[in-house]
């Protein structure tokens, strides 16, 4: 029901998976993304992509052209195409901003990509063929801090921003050269670049930085969550009405939708949780998708802590394993079987170093009562 | 590239300061009208209300609802904060340990937040044997709220 892959004792930044998810692109929170290739149920060193100066904050492996973007602390971003060989070259994209970037998406067509940075600004990035360079357009306004996280609307226009200015805003980033107008969405008609076509506070108790956002399948809800232990949902077909589910967990770090009407949420409680919308649009929690058990019994036999004291050279009694399978907070989540909206399968790595794949039909026919809808 | 150094003085220079337009949080707190807190005289009412002991706590739960309904959390202003904050303080210590755990199951959830900042904010400025008592609300409170309400706490800035 759950893969657990370890990747050595650093946390893992991020991680990105190929078309077949054979390969796995993951940085081991420096300035290098390693690429991994499945073999055997064992993972194989295949590349080391080593063109960062710092830390990498973001990868994204386009299916449809095998291509992965990546962006850094360093400000900068490559694009990286495949060789003949099986290297991978980098090309240098100029996001012409003055802070960290800190997150980046291929739009689902994959002819433009979106960096969000410090510099309060989102750089949509496209390649043009004239000067065989890649360019960046900004979209600044009303942004008043660092965007946290993005993501793509499917008709390849939409972008979604969370923030640090505790708010989610829903932008137009149609870059005119290179598309065709798209058909009208339930978010807006004006498609300019940089058009402000939503906007929802986190919370209205003020607050609470937004870690992730995520379009609906269907592109017509986001979903977020903030450091207020907060998950919301935004729809654009009932009058953009927000509504927001104040968790008792720790805060969530990524969300993503695998249904139509529900989603997962990860972060610093260590396991993820499924949480569904209703027909009244109302947030609700479906399951907790981790069921594991700690492994050693909970009673106090004095032979058992002894021989645990001596397995484990362990000096205080206390045992400190977390009963879930992830030991520290999850960062990052991927769909790793089925599209937006119909996931099978998702993905988790955190600072744990672990990448955990999660069979969410076969965790549905184990757990009672969690139904993916 | 930086060079690391052991000086770390450049974290304290402001540089956003040469920025045009930077990130203001009054930006928001102005869309909403000024809060006014909650009427003392009438939380006062409901807490003398009924002279008899037994019938002492319903009022009391009344009073609790409404001061934290009407808490002026996002108000600027510190001494309607503060009148706000001893009027609670006055409610959550007259309400004895033993109905704690009812008074705490009458809150819906946003109340239930409400309540865990004026418990911290109780904690900041202790008087006779006030800590402990707010302890047992905090624990009460947690077991409704859980870690979420305790980092709502920490995240909102619209405070006790």
């Amino acid at each position: 029901m759950a893969e657990t892959h370890s990747f050595g004792v650093n946390p893992i930044t991020c991680h990105a998976w190929n078309r077949d998810r054979t390969q796995v692109a993951l940085s081991p929170n420096n300035h290098e993304v390693h690429i991994y290739q499945r073999a055997d149920g064992d993972w194989k060193l295949v590349d080391v992509l080593n063109q960062h100066d710092l830390r990498v904050t973001g990868i994204d492996w386009g299916p449809l052209t095998n291509r992965i973007v990546t962006c850094a602390v360093d400000r900068n971003a490559y694009v990286w195409t495949q060789g003949d060989d099986g290297k991978w070259k980098p090309t240098l994209v100029l996001l012409r901003i003055n802070r960290a970037a800190t997150c980046v998406k291929w739009s689902p067509r994959e002819n433009k990509f979106a960096v969000g940075s410090g510099a309060r600004l989102i750089s949509v990035c496209y390649f043009e063929s004239e000067n065989d360079w890649w360019v960046s357009k900004h979209i600044k306004k009303p942004i008043h801090s660092t965007i946290t996280s993005i993501d793509w609307h499917p008709n390849n226009v939409l972008l979604v921003a969370g923030s640090a200015d505790f708010k989610v805003r829903v932008f137009s980033a149609f870059i005119k050269d290179i598309e065709d107008m798209p058909p009208p969405s339930p978010w807006g008609m004006k498609v300019s670049l940089g058009q402000l076509l939503a906007e929802f506070p986190n919370s209205l108790g003020g607050g609470g930085w937004v870690h992730s956002v995520a379009f609906s399948g269907d592109g017509n809800r986001v979903c977020w969550v903030g450091h207020d232990s907060s998950v919301s949902v935004a729809d654009a077909t009932r009058q953009m009405a927000v509504n927001k589910l104040r968790t008792e967990f720790l805060p969530f770090l990524s969300c993503v939708w695998v249904g139509p009407n529900s989603l997962v949420a990860v972060g610093h409680s260590c396991y993820p949780m499924l949480y569904s919308v209703n027909e009244n649009g109302v947030l609700y929690v479906n399951c907790k998708l981790d069921v594991s058990q700690k492994k050693e019994a909970g009673g106090l036999s004095a032979m058992r802590k002894f021989q645990s004291l001596d397995r484990q050279a362990r000096i205080e009694t206390n045992d400190t394993t977390l009963e879930t399978i992830h030991q520290n907070a999850i960062t990052c989540l991927c769909l790793y079987k089925g599209g937006k909206g119909s996931a099978s399968r998702v993905s988790t790595s955190g600072l744990d170093g672990q990448l955990v794949i999660w069979d969410l039909q076969s965790l549905e026919n184990a757990i009672q009562g969690m139904k993916i809808v | 590239m930086a060079k690391n150094t052991s000086s770390s003085a450049f974290r304290k220079i402001d540089v956003d300061q040469y920025n045009e337009d930077n990130y203001r949080e009054e930006e928001q707190a102005e869309l909403q009208s000024a809060p006014i807190g909650p009427d003392e005289s009438e939380v006062t009412a409901l807490m003398n209300q009924y002279p008899y002991r037994n019938l002492f706590r319903g009022r009391h739960i009344d009073a609790l609802k409404t001061v934290l309904r009407n808490a002026p959390l996002g108000s600027k202003n510190q001494q309607i904060k503060d009148n706000a904050l001893n009027l609670t303080l006055r409610v959550l210590l007259a309400i004895k340990a033993s109905q704690i755990e009812e008074a705490v199951g009458a809150l819906d959830r946003d109340l239930v937040d409400v309540l865990m900042k004026y418990v911290y904010r109780g904690f900041e400025s202790p008087s006779e044997g006030s800590s402990g008592h707010l302890l047992l609300w905090h624990e009460k409170a947690y077991v409704v709220g859980g870690v979420g309400s305790i980092m709502r706490v920490l995240s909102d800035t619209k405070r006790a």
